[in-house]
């Protein structure tokens, strides 16, 4: 067990947790944020995904003593839910069981921020370690060329 | 007074309204916990008892409306209560939702499977909202006292024109509450509805984006503890002992380590129980991660109990089965081996597919508390009736002291049909004494079984000197399944028609998996259709109109057999025909497949165009035409149209689970491919059948005809055909 404090959606979070600890359960844990998922622990399927500053990363993969910059998660990602990126998901009503729609949205928003304007294949590319097992992908895709174009107007 | 959903608080709603004592109650208590009292059963008329369907009207005008089945992503959360919403006569913004938990005494039918959802609640969810719009009305023509026919209603609006009054349902639910039900409701006529028929949002949606606690798996409980289990690595293998218990025991936030009987001598099993393994270990700790760690350390001797199978062994048995006909054949028309003998022309084609885990986003996980007095569990289950059942048995305790609620869930394709982890749970818990949460990693979601079954199928086609089809014979074979539907299509279009089907055993374990038999039979059915298209010289589309018409016209042998209706088929091809300019000069020199099939109730017809990048498919659109009858929700439908396609494109491409000495040799996301963004098709366009007919399957049906329009787009793309799945290792296609 060793003490950490996190800055996580905004709010600094002391917690006393064994460092190996991925930073995925310690949010889904013991801190219930229960937003950000789990599907395979082991950087396969992004479920897990959150944002490290502002870069998208898999916290099923990120210890607890490895972490170095504020936590974003989809429970932080806006105030009430308007982030573009999700009034764009919204909108195309992409999601079917929704499990892995966090995790999309969390690594869509962090790569929009990176290239405000992404062609289809880039798009792809940003996007491919997230799985959808529902088979939404023509939505994430249309979405977040949504979100992009509404952000540009 | 109209209050929009999302931003309506529903839990001090709920007890506001329940001290203030106001609105109407459809025969339930509105606690979601609760049961209703046999009094409040009774006073249900008895011939209602099958059509019952659960909607509140609070003083404000505000309705909330239960949707009774259980959510898996084919959207039936907002799809149901818009049924109940359009004969209610309400404004859907009006309108919240909430999961009904599993009530027997009220519902029928709680179930998730077979795209039957809809199809079998339309006509009580119809009767629920149609009954409470009727006690609206008696309630205000007993205050007016007016006749109730001169009063009318529209979105949540009662109106007596020739006094000149209207009240909000809301200050007539009071009244309404103590109309006695009426013995008869008369329904809408299909071209009045407002709320049926269009594009509603996902009534989850913002929870979904915000990332509110939705599933199972994020259920946090007081007193809770975590739990996992240790499967046996290899069918075939069943549990010895636990080598070094204390030491696990000893680890850091670890509460216990024991074998489980999930189903004890005596135990009565469920359909649902389905490859559900008898004995297992449980580790039990504070934590997920704390579990997950434990496990890693924990060694279990287990034994060999049956052959261990390897993939070589099935695919040998398989091919052998294949190759020794049945006793009797599942149906025979004519003659087929005369009608070969005749032939000009005839091919032979065998099509084989792999073992498919079901892979649900969310793992497979449950809550259980059970104590001496009852049983409370929460949960992803696509049965919970059956769940309760078995659990009635192992935890040797009453229903009535089961409660089982439904989580929404991360996925289902018929995997949790099957909810041995369940009892694995209750099991857990009632030994533990305490709350706890069973939780599968991906290992174990993998490894488990449950599988869609492995399938060879092989077809045979005659042609006379005309070209036209004289002969077909099908013969498939899976393990622990049945994989031809003898009574489908071409049956009844073919004078001399042979079906044979044969199943191996096998311990892996076999499950429903998203349109079962059909996603897999439908591909290899349609491909073959497609040889056998240019065998004769004939278009794909014409010649397939060919032998419907002929099931219309002379069907052979008795058309009540005959599992399909000719004429809706032929209506699907001739849509999507139209919708993707099939024929057209401009499209000769693209690569494009057609493919059609019935299952689930509805039709589907596809055409698919790609082109090949990197010696690999990209799908470049697809065009769908689907008749499934009335569409509840034209957005979630073509969602669920969608889904079905890239399911259908991504297994038949990439999935396989094979074994080694009965261990599954993909055990997580690495080694099992599954379909990712840069693979999906580029386009999907979905085009209804406008019939009116009464609404039947979606959930299932767009996935297996698209596997046979990819390989026949291949073929044109590449000259080579594809018959074995997945297409993607097939090696004709790596080169
Ligand atoms: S859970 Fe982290 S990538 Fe899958
Ligand atoms: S919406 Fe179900 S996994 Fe993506």
């Amino acid at each position: 067990m060793a003490k950490f404090d996190l800055k996580i959606n905004g709010k600094t979070q002391s917690l006393d947790v064994d460092p190996t600890t991925p930073l995925l359960w310690v949010l889904r844990d013991h801190l219930n944020l229960v937003g950000t998922k789990y599907g395979c622990g082991i950087a396969q399927c992004g479920a897990c995904t959150v944002h490290h500053g502002d870069t998208a990363v898999r916290s099923c993969q990120l210890t607890i003593a490895a972490v170095e910059k504020d936590i974003t998660t989809i429970e932080g990602l806006s105030e009430n839910g308007d982030h573009p990126v999700q009034k764009a998901w919204l909108d195309e009503d992409v999601y079917q069981c929704g499990y892995c729609q966090a995790g999309q949205i969390m690594n869509a928003s962090a790569f929009l921020k990176s290239n405000p304007n992404p062609s289809d294949a880039e798009i792809e590319t940003a996007m491919n370690g997230n799985i959808c097992r529902c088979g939404t992908y023509t939505r994430i895709k249309k979405a977040i060329k949504n979100a992009a174009a509404a952000e540009n107007a | 007074m109209t209050l929009v959903k999302t931003t309506y608080n529903r839990r001090s709603f709920l007890k506001s309204s329940a001290l203030a004592g106001g609105g109407m109650v459809l025969g339930f208590s509105w606690l979601a916990s609760c049961k209703p009292t046999p009094e409040q059963v009774r006073n249900m008329p008895k011939e209602w008892f099958d059509i019952n369907g659960f909607l509140k009207i609070g003083d404000n005008g505000l309705v909330t409306i239960m949707s009774p089945n259980p959510e898996i992503g084919q959207n039936v959360k907002t799809a149901m209560p818009m049924i109940i919403a359009e004969e209610l006569d309400v404004d859907w913004n009006d309108v919240l939702v909430e999961q009904a938990p599993l009530n027997t005494d009220i519902f029928t039918r709680q179930l998730a499977g077979g795209s039957q959802s809809i199809r079998q609640g339309w006509q009580s969810l119809r009767m629920a909202g149609a009954t409470a719009k009727n006690m609206l009305i008696a309630a205000a023509a007993e205050v007016w006292q007016v006749p109730a026919d001169e009063i009318t209603t529209s979105e949540g609006v009662l109106t007596h024109k020739g006094s000149d009054r209207s009240a909000g349902y809301g200050e007539m639910a009071s009244a309404a509450a103590s109309v006695k039900i009426p013995e008869e409701v008369a329904l809408k006529d299909p071209k009045d509805f407002k709320i049926i028929g269009t594009d509603r949002k996902n009534v989850d949606g913002k929870d979904i984006v915000t990332g509110k606690p939705l599933f199972g798996l994020d259920l946090q409980e007081e007193n809770m503890l975590t739990a996992m289990i240790v499967l046996p690595p290899s069918f075939g293998m069943k549990y010895e002992s636990i080598e070094n218990a204390e030491a696990v025991k000893a680890m850091s936030g670890i509460k216990d380590v024991f074998p489980i009987d999930v189903y004890p001598e005596g135990v009565q099993r469920q359909w649902s129980d389905g490859g559900g393994i008898p004995q297992l270990v449980a580790v039990v700790g504070e934590s997920t991660w704390q579990c997950m760690q434990a496990k890693k350390e924990l060694k279990v001797k287990w034994q060999a109990d049956s052959k261990l199978e390897s993939s070589a062994y099935h695919e040998e048995a398989l091919n052998s089965l294949l190759n020794s006909p049945p006793a009797a054949p599942a149906r025979k028309d004519g003659d087929v081996k005369r009608a070969f003998k005749n032939a000009a022309k005839e091919i032979e084609r065998t099509y084989s597919a792999p073992f498919l885990a079901h892979n649900t986003m969310e793992p497979m996980n449950f809550f259980a508390d059970i104590t001496a007095e009852k049983a409370e569990l929460k949960g992803p289950i696509q049965t919970p009736e059956f769940l309760e059942k078995t659990l009635a048995s192992v935890l040797n305790m009453p229903v009535e002291k089961i409660d089982i609620m439904m989580t929404r869930m991360g996925g289902g394709f018929g995997r949790r049909l099957y909810g041995h982890f369940g009892v694995e749970a209750a099991v857990i818990s009632q030994k533990m004494q305490a709350p706890i949460k069973l939780v599968y990693n991906r290992e174990d979601d993998m490894t488990q079984g449950t599988y869609r079954p492995a399938y060879k199928v092989r077809y045979k086609a005659g042609l006379d000197e005309n070209n036209k089809l004289i002969a077909w014979h099908v013969t498939g074979v899976g393990t622990n399944d049945d994989l031809v539907f003898e009574n489908r299509f071409p049956a009844g279009a073919v004078d001399n028609y042979l079906a044979e089907k044969q199943r191996l055993e096998s311990n892996v374990t076999t499950g429903a998996w998203r349109a079962p038999r059909s996603n897999f039979i439908a591909g290899a059915e349609q491909a073959f259709m497609d040889e056998v298209a240019e065998l004769a010289g004939k278009d794909p589309i014409d010649f397939r109109l060919e032998l419907f018409d002929r099931a219309i016209k002379d069907p052979v042998g008795d058309p009540e057999k005959n599992d399909y209706d000719p004429k809706r088929y032929a209506g699907v091809l001739k849509l999507v025909r139209e919708k993707a300019d099939f024929n057209a000069e401009s499209n000769k020199s693209v690569a494009r497949g057609v493919a059609a099939y019935y299952c689930h109730n509805s039709y589907v017809a596809q055409v698919l165009d790609l082109e090949m990048e990197d010696d690999m498919p990209r799908v470049k659109k697809v065009w769908c035409a689907v008749d499934c009858g009335i569409v509840v929700n034209p957005l979630s439908a073509r969602n669920q149209i969608e889904g079905g396609i890239v399911d259908g494109i991504g297994h038949a491409m990439y999935s396989q689970m094979t074994f080694k000495d009965g261990k599954p040799e993909q055990q997580n996301f690495n080694r099992y491919q599954l379909i990712r963004h840069a693979q999906a098709p580029q386009e999907i366009e979905t085009f209804f059948v406008d019939n009116g007919i009464d609404p039947t399957g979606l959930g299932e049906p767009s996935l297996p005809p698209i596997s046979g329009a990819l390989a026949n787009a291949m073929y044109r793309a590449t000259g080579q055909r594809n018959y074995h799945q997945p297409f993607a290792t097939e090696k004709r296609i790596l080169g």
